[in-house]
């Protein structure tokens, strides 16, 4: 049995998938941060936090396939550290990518704002209304989002040197298009 | 049963106290004002810091009730200091020109187990409009408890004109959850 060269469709599309809604969700909340108060405002306050959790549970369903899938192997011309390194940041991606939802909802909830999912489905409250604690939360949330910005461009780096660079299968096991690798699901 | 010539004027006393027992002191500290509605179906609370009330409530003897509450606008707490300007400017309450909302009591209707309704004028930003008030008496010795909550439409008093009277975003039900609580004081005769 030959080891899976490429990602899972699953995987790919749950990566791709975030991708894009972090794409949406980071400049969204930079934009809403700074309008003055207005219905338009509030609008975007709850799109922002409805993006923010679908991308929560995207990250708990992609924790969810990567304990069932071991990543395909990276090509072994890669050095083992930077393969150590490869992995410690995905690591800290999937932290961020759980962490930063929760310090939104957290501090949706000190701030006496209940979570209701695409105005639907009301989330419980994960502390009780405290404003200080909401307002430390809310920079928390602003610092952990900067601190995603550059782990997500030392990524993006590393994968477009090596498709570019060192010419190098790394990206093509993430791509949605492309030889089909075995055991696709 | 053989009433002695000493205990007759006390019993007296204790009876003519019994008959009027009128719940007319209001105690601050026990009493508030607060407020719920839904935006973007999230739903969110306030309360008003300043209000003042004047009641006076026999239960034996409610054609006579009476009740009024002013509520001092500006001094509403929405929980965000951004919220508490926007709602005192001109397209909210616009409280440099209606400082205070009233409810005036017209009539009081007992429901029956402690429940009664008040009817009422209310008035806020120049608007005169009815409203009926359900709430409960909770009497515990010389004080009471009033606990009432009523809707109403918040464009009916043209709270939030302009582009705040889109109601996808700030609904237009409005809850008003009131207690008021009042020490007895022998009624006025
Ligand atoms: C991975 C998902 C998320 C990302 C990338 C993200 C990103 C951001 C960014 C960049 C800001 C602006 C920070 C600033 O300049 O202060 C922000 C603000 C905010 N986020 Fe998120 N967010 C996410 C999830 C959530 C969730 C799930 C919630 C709530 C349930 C939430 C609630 C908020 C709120 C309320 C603000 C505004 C703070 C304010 O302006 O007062 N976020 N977010
Ligand atoms: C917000 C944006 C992004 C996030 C949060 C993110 C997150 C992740 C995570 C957590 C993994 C690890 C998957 C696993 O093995 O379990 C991963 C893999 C990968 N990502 Fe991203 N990613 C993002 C954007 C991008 C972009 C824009 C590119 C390409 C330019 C890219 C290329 C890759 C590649 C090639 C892999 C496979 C790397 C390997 O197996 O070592 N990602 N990504």
């Amino acid at each position: 049995m030959t080891p899976a060269t490429r990602y899972t469709a699953t995987a790919i599309a749950l990566h791709w998938l975030t991708a894009l809604l972090i794409a949406a969700t980071f400049p969204l909340g930079l934009y809403m941060h700074g309008l003055a108060l207005s219905p338009f405002k509030l609008q975007l306050v709850s799109y922002h936090k409805w993006l923010g959790v679908t991308i929560f549970l995207l990250a708990l369903a992609r924790l969810a396939w990567r304990l069932g899938h071991a990543p395909p192997p990276l090509p072994d011309t890669i050095p083992a550290w930077q393969q150590r390194a490869a992995q410690g940041l995905h690591h800290l991606l999937y932290v961020l990518l759980l962490v930063i939802p929760l310090s939104g909802w957290l501090m949706s909830s000190a701030k006496g704002v209940p979570v209701v999912y695409l105005g639907m489905v009301q989330l419980p409250d994960l502390v009780g209304k405290d404003k200080a604690l909401g307002e430390m939360l809310e920079g928390i949330h602003e610092m952990l989002n900067f601190g995603l910005m550059g782990l997500v461009g030392m990524h993006v780096a590393a994968a477009l040197k090596h498709h570019f660079i060192d010419k190098d299968t790394t990206l093509l096991r993430m791509l949605p298009f492309g030889k089909r690798g075995n055991h696709e699901n | 049963m053989r009433i002695s010539h000493y205990s007759l004027p006390l019993f007296l006393l204790l009876a003519h106290g019994a008959q009027a027992v009128e719940f007319n002191t209001v105690q601050p500290a026990g009493s508030m004002v607060a407020f719920a509605y839904k935006q973007m179906n999230v739903p969110m609370e306030g309360k008003f810091g300043k209000f003042s009330a004047s009641i006076a409530f026999d239960p034996e003897r409610i054609q006579s009730a009476q009740a009024r509450i002013e509520v001092d606008l500006a001094s509403i707490d929405t929980g965000f200091s951004e919220s508490d300007d926007e709602v005192a400017g001109k397209l909210w309450f616009n409280t440099k020109a209606f400082p205070v909302a009233q409810f005036v009591s017209g009539g009081v209707k007992a429901l029956g187990n402690n429940r009664f309704e008040a009817l009422g004028k209310l008035t806020i930003k120049g608007r005169v409009l009815d409203v009926v008030a359900p709430f409960t008496f909770k009497q515990e010795g010389r004080v009471a408890v009033f606990d009432g909550t009523f809707s109403l439409k918040r464009l009916d008093y043209a709270i939030g004109e302009g582009i705040w009277s889109d109601l996808s975003t700030v609904a237009n039900e409005i809850q008003i959850k009131f207690r008021i609580t009042a020490a007895a004081a022998p009624a006025k005769k």
